[in-house]
């Protein structure tokens, strides 16, 4: 290795940056603080130690410890990325048409359970479950009402689906094709991440064996026909909600992560071919500089990770992007306008962690659906944070901090520890099902229950500065007549389409899961004959079974 | 009443959260209660019918999908249908004030929501079995 002094490497950045300036410019030639002092783009140490040349770096450089461009937020905004998605595919195309002539360029699609567990909107299962939690979606009739009038050639859409992932993505496909739009042109981002499922979220179908080979089937594929779609997002929200520390979220994810990117070599695809294309989703909670060390903590490992274990050589294959939501669990169903504050505190954590997309909770989310006043607040928070506050006039304000320098290695050591034990235990998949990463995270959840009962956790308006007769706000009211209106839809759609075809195409779908190609065609295929979510995954569970946990 | 308090934590609908299910389970444990997990997943008839196997005292179910007004209610019409409600039905979860007189009048005992302590719920468990012992 070439011993570069830092101040030689920082005057190499400084001219590649230059020239990407001269293609994609800052948004103000002079950034200034209110009182008129100059900010500049980064603020360094005057004498590089090796720590700060090995550990801290340089923004959009290896380690990416300090972010993964260059300029960050001067150059252009995270992405504001709300997560929506209640009841019929017609109601939720209004509010999505609504969103976006607000001048959102980013859609984020919430799904009703039966959808996200594959079950049809008549199945017995889903009962009482119907465009509850998201919108209900049974076949590609409705993905084509819930996309209607909206050009996927310009509207990158995020999609959290994860065990029927490759479905709802193939029914994307086929929508963009009807609208004229190739394949190729299409971008946004699937969850598909299917082991989180397991230790946290607990929307999965398959067992992982064959819920790995769809995963790695979709990149496959991707890689291929469409190349510019996130086809993964690999989680550690749901992991954190469930009740894991930060260190534990971290770590768990990108063990994850790390499972993802074996079975994929192991399938044999070229590491560059995928992992630019891979993304993370991370929460942020509400001690704030931990948070902050996390974010940063995880870049340095994941781009260590890629390059020294999996030796990938394209850069993209070394950064981590993330998108962040705030932390669901941290918000009290008691003074629920208090959210806001710990909303607006974890969202400056994920902003200064270096998040490239954020979602901001309502405050009344721990009573219901939010309102679509609480949701404007959560949105405005973000607004308000990215054009008010100058917090993102300069790159990694944080970077430096003796604090937040010791806390991020301190994370990297002992989210190192998790992922050398999974490593021991013989990768993700085994300790999933193992059950080590639940029982971890339920010893955590424990804890922190125990700290907020006993009062060494403080929790405000919970544990502490109670009111008396607390009268609860106005909350979201779901439409009971929703599940009744998509079963007939769904009747009308069974009676009318070539249920021949539908059979032949199950029928192939089956023999494809049995043998070993990419079943990303034939899901396809079945999707274009009107067969419904519900058809396509039992028809896929006959073959691969159901996972079932250990209690 | 000489055996301990038998419950079933029970996950009726869709609903993947199960955070505050295993952290009441073990909470019952703690306090001397015997408890019965049936993971994620489970229709009202087969939560009913594990608990009429188990005998359990109580059964605490938990949603955070919005599908309790739809869930609870059929949990206790098929106790009343089975002739089993010496069982009290007990609830929690993501559950908006206004929704509980409607859960109360259908049959359920107590609903505890976010920010309740696990003390609370285990005294409101073993108050209830004592009247209903005394009932009987």
């Amino acid at each position: 290795m070439t011993t570069k002094s830092f101040a030689e490497l920082y005057r190499e950045w400084e001219e590649k940056t230059q020239q990407l300036l001269q293609k994609y410019p800052e948004q103000k030639e002079r950034f200034e603080t209110l009182s008129g002092i100059k900010v500049d783009r980064l603020y360094m140490p005057t004498e590089a130690t090796k720590h700060d040349q090995e550990q801290i770096g340089l923004p959009g450089e290896f380690p990416y410890t300090r972010g993964v461009r260059p300029t960050m937020y001067r150059s252009r905004h995270w992405t504001m990325r709300q997560y929506a998605g209640f009841g019929s595919a017609d109601e939720t195309n209004k509010r999505f048409r609504y969103l976006l002539d607000q001048g959102q360029t980013g859609l984020s699609v919430a799904f009703d359970l039966p959808t996200q567990i594959g079950y049809d909107s008549d199945d017995p299962m889903a009962a009482g479950e119907v465009g509850k939690v998201g919108v209900a979606i049974d076949s590609l009739e409705d993905m084509e009402r819930l996309l209607a009038g909206i050009p996927l050639d310009r509207v990158s859409t995020s999609m959290t689906i994860n065990a029927p992932a490759s479905v709802l993505l193939a029914m994307y496909i086929v929508v963009g094709e009807k609208q004229g739009v190739p394949a190729n042109q299409l971008t946004g981002t699937i969850q598909n991440d299917i082991l989180k499922e397991y230790i946290a979220r607990g929307t999965y179908i398959f067992p992982p064996k064959p819920s790995m080979r769809l995963i790695t089937d979709i990149f496959a594929h991707c890689a291929e026909v469409v190349p510019r779609w996130n086809t993964i997002s690999i989680s550690g929200y749901h992991i954190r909600e469930a009740g894991s520390t930060a260190v534990q979220e971290v770590a768990f994810t990108l063990a994850d992560g790390i499972a993802y990117v074996q079975a994929a070599i192991d399938a044999g695809l070229d590491v560059d071919r995928f992992a630019p294309r891979l993304s993370f989703f991370f929460n942020a909670h509400n001690h704030f500089f931990e948070e902050v060390a996390k974010f940063r903590a995880a870049r340095r490992i994941w781009a260590r990770v890629m390059k020294e274990r999996f030796r990938a050589k394209d850069t993209r294959s070394h950064q981590l992007r993330f998108h962040t939501q705030t932390g669901g669990s941290t918000l009290t169903a008691q003074q629920p306008d208090n959210n806001v504050v710990r909303v607006t505190m974890q969202a400056l954590s994920a902003v200064l962690g270096g998040t490239q997309s954020l979602h901001t909770n309502a405050r009344d989310e721990a009573l219901a659906l939010p309102t679509e006043e609480s949701a404007r607040i959560a949105l405005r928070t973000q607004q308000i944070l990215a054009y008010e506050t100058g917090v993102t006039d300069t790159v990694d304000p944080l970077g430096g901090s003796y604090y937040v320098e010791a806390l991020t290695d301190a994370i990297e050591a002992e989210a190192g520890a998790y992922i050398d034990r999974i490593d021991e235990m013989g990768g993700a998949v085994d300790a999933v099902e193992q059950g080590y990463m639940q029982r971890e995270i339920h010893l955590a959840a424990l804890t922190t229950q125990k700290k907020v009962e006993s009062g060494e956790e403080i929790l405000v308006g919970v544990n502490r500065y109670r009111l008396e007769n607390e009268q609860q706000p106005a909350l979201y009211k779901p439409d009971p007549s929703i599940s009744h209106q998509q079963l007939e839809r769904l009747q009308a759609l069974r009676a009318k389409r070539d249920n021949q075809a539908v059979e032949v195409a199950l029928t192939k779908l089956k023999q494809g899961a049995t043998g070993s190609e990419n079943l990303m065609p034939l899901i396809i295929a079945a999707v274009k004959s009107y067969a419904t979510v519900g058809e396509i995954c039992n028809s896929m569970r006959e073959i691969f079974g159901e996972y079932q946990p250990n209690l | 009443m000489n055996r301990p308090i038998r419950v079933l934590v029970a996950k009726p609908g869709l609903d993947g959260h199960d955070r505050g299910a295993l952290i009441i389970a073990q909470s019952l444990r703690d306090e001397g209660m015997e408890v019965i997990y049936t993971g994620l997943r489970q229709s009202p008839a087969q939560i009913v019918a594990t608990a009429i196997q188990e005998d359990v005292d109580v059964i605490g179910l938990s949603c955070l999908s919005g599908a309790h007004k739809e869930l609870f209610p059929e949990v206790t019409r098929l106790l009343k249908e089975q002739e089993a409600t010496d069982i009290i039905v007990v609830a929690g979860g993501v559950i908006p004030q206004t929704d509980i007189p409607f859960l109360l009048e259908n049959g359920v005992a107590g609903v505890f929501t976010s920010g309740t302590s696990t003390k609370e719920t285990a005294d409101f468990i073993r108050k209830a079995v004592a009247e209903k012992e005394g009932q009987q």
